[in-house]
């Protein structure tokens, strides 16, 4: 009944728009209007120095969130992302005052982030632990190895890491730093791999029942598990962006960032069920969390708390309306 | 032995023993107890205080679960909780005065009620998913403590609510015989009636209970509405002991210990079955984790790392592959039938 709805539907109305981008239509939406809003509110709000401030500022929650989308669509979910950011930027900050050569901190600070990822997959798939249990245990791993390698901030001297760090592209006003290019590019990466690839379908089908995927006959267990790897990736490198970024490493960073990261994912319209979803929408899902915390800025007066406020009411009304899109749907 | 092995509260208890034994080996004095003033005192005293606000939060959190539900809002209304108690203390002319700190009370708790009453609503009668209906209210939660207190940390001075942190009844810490005796009531309640029984046919099959006519829905806001409530009591009982309303730190990261001591009882995230028994040693375990870290001499702040190894040595054991294969390599020495050989296997499965 409900598979064979959206064939009615289409059949029905031939140049309706694919019901499964509405919720990353909506986001859109929300988006723009908040870009409206906040353009006629605000003298200097749509200005190319405030829009790319906005990718600068959330380089490394674009990564989480791109991670995230490839667990959330297997229907599972990936608690530790913010504690993984943190022990990479940890790892980094450590490594470079030891004296290593960012060659090869780079990639174990990516690493340790994959390793993760891989043992939270082995313990799903093959333990058979709820994925909200093992990436809470991976969490609290990952936060207390932080505090075991440095429980003080270690700020980031090396000069070839501040280099790469600080490498910014300027065009008019417009500017781009290394962290935005290598998120974008994992950006893009991530949607041929969804879009474009077995192992991107194969995701998708496992949302969409990991039954009827196994008696299809795809590698199930290969996929669930690449997943895990995927976001523990991700958040690997997103800890190396936030390094960039904020030049030190520090233990408590990245507190409740993977509510973020969800925040984002669901409201770029991925369903936390799995199996519908865009990598896109979840970009779209940060710009919108950033642009609220902009607003609030340029507001003034109004206190930070409010955005914690307003992204709870955000995901309300999301979560509503993709309720509601569903329940029409049956 | 065999049966001992299997019980489902086995792994917990081992789990609790090994602590209090690594304890008692670090500081032969960790298990005794005076009495000073009347009061007990001691390390064993100490934990059942601590434990108290978990305890209450686990409970409620074990009776969500088992409605295939999860609640990951108590953080943030053990925030709003504390944040509503000590804002209207301070702001009464008196915050001794009896009166004023039982309005206190009945304000926080029944904020608190609405905020579950909310949750429930969002789970029950709109079918949204619990993660993401209860994750709403752990997002703007804060948020809301925040605005309540005026984003500055509240303090407070009154005897009578310190009382419930930090205070003593019949010898024993008032928080500790509150959560401990809310548990008893509850766990009565729950598996003295047919309530238990109806809250594990919800979520085993929601759709088939429902046919077979228990009332799933007013159960499931049922529960949701429970743990809001036992969240604030807990939010009251973390505000006296500190005295102060921290919209930012109260409870945070409880509705994760909360979770923990619920699977380390063995009660599963996917619903049904459910084991108030084994939530009270998982949150004993999570305690005493805690307090293990600080006798061993290790900085606190390390203490997720071995919340971690346990979690994941207990729901390894736990698993069902590792169950099968315990059971394959108990079994097979009877098989074999060999006496000698079955011998050494129990105590290696007490080593693994």
């Amino acid at each position: 009944m409900t598979t064979s709805a959206p064939a009615r539907w289409t059949a029905a109305l031939p140049v309706r728009l694919d019901r499964r981008y509405l919720p990353v239509l909506g986001t859109f939406v929300v988006l723009a209007l908040m870009l409206v809003v906040g353009g006629t509110r605000y003298d200097n709000f749509l200005t190319p120095a405030v829009v790319s401030n906005l990718f600068i500022n959330n380089a490394h929650l674009v990564v989480l969130a791109v991670g995230m989308t490839f667990v959330i669509l297997t229907g599972g979910i990936d608690l530790s992302v913010g504690a993984v950011l943190a022990l990479s930027t940890v790892v980094t900050a450590a490594l470079l005052q030891a004296g290593w050569p960012v060659p090869v901190v780079l990639p174990l600070a990516v690493g340790v982030g994959t390793v993760i990822g891989l043992a939270h997959g082995l313990m799903i798939h093959y333990f058979q632990v709820q994925p909200f249990v093992a990436t809470l245990a991976g969490m609290f791993f990952a936060r207390g190895l932080c505090f075991l390698i440095a429980p003080e901030s270690i700020a980031i001297g090396d000069p070839a890491f501040v280099g790469l760090a600080s490498w910014v592209q300027i065009a008019g006003q417009w500017r781009m730093t290394s962290s935005v290019l290598i998120a974008l590019i994992v950006l893009g990466l991530a949607f041929l791999v969804l879009h474009l690839t077995r192992f991107g379908r194969t995701v998708y089908a496992i949302g969409g029942g990991e039954q009827s995927a196994l008696l299809m006959g795809l590698p199930v267990a290969r996929t669930k598990v690449l997943a895990y790897v995927v976001s523990g990736t991700c958040a690997g490198l997103g800890g190396l962006l936030f390094a960039m970024y904020s030049r030190s490493g520090y233990s408590l960073t990245g507190v409740a960032m993977e509510l973020d990261a969800i925040a984002a994912v669901v409201i770029g319209g991925t369903l936390l069920t799995g199996g519908t979803g865009f990598v896109l929408g979840s970009v779209l899902g940060v710009l919108v969390l950033g642009l609220i915390q902009t607003i609030i800025t340029f507001e003034g007066t109004l206190s930070s708390w409010w955005t914690r406020i307003v992204i709870g009411v955000l995901l309300l009304v999301f979560v509503l309306l993709q309720r509601a899109l569903s329940l029409r749907r049956t | 032995m065999r049966d001992v092995l299997r019980h489902h509260l086995f792994w917990p208890v081992a789990a609790l023993v090994a602590l209090l034994v690594a304890n008692t080996v670090a500081r032969p004095g960790f298990l005794a107890v005076t009495v000073r003033d009347g009061h007990l005192f001691g390390a064993p005293v100490d934990i059942l205080r601590t434990t108290a606000p978990l305890l209450l939060v686990a409970l409620g959190m074990t009776l969500v679960i088992a409605t295939r539900g999860i609640d990951l809002s108590v953080g943030a209304v053990v925030a709003v909780s504390g944040a509503v108690a000590l804002s209207h203390l301070a702001s009464a002319p008196d915050p001794a005065a009896p009166g004023t700190v039982l309005t206190a009370i009945g304000l926080a708790l029944a904020l608190c009620l609405v905020l579950g009453v909310w949750n429930g609503f969002l789970v029950s009668v709109l079918g949204i998913q619990p993660i993401i209906a209860t994750l709403i209210l752990m997002t703007a939660g804060r948020g809301v403590a925040m605005l309540i207190t005026g984003g500055m940390i509240t303090t407070v001075n009154s005897a009578p609510f310190k009382v419930l942190g930090s205070g003593f009844w019949l010898g024993l810490p008032t928080a500790a015989v509150l959560a401990f005796g809310v548990f008893a009531v509850v766990a009565y309640v729950v598996r003295r009636t047919a309530l238990g029984m109806l809250l594990e046919a919800t979520g085993i099959n929601p759709a088939a209970s429902r046919l077979s006519g228990v009332r799933s829905r007013t159960l499931t806001w049922t529960v949701y509405a429970a743990s809001g409530l036992f969240a604030g009591l807990a939010g009251l009982l973390i505000s006296a002991d500190t005295m102060a309303a921290d919209a930012n730190n109260a409870g945070l990261f409880i509705e994760l210990d909360a979770i923990l001591a619920v699977v380390i009882g063995g009660t599963a995230l996917s619903g049904g079955k459910f084991n108030l028994s084994g939530t009270l040693v998982g949150a004993l375990v999570i305690a005493t984790l805690e307090r293990t870290v600080t006798v061993l001499g290790i900085s606190p702040l390390v203490t997720p790392l071995f919340m971690a190894l346990v979690v994941i040595a207990v729901t390894l054991l736990q698993s069902p592959r590792m169950r099968e294969r315990l059971t394959a390599v108990r079994r097979r020495p009877t098989t074999g039938a060999q006496r000698p050989a079955a011998r050494p296997d129990p105590t290696e499965v007490t080593a693994g």
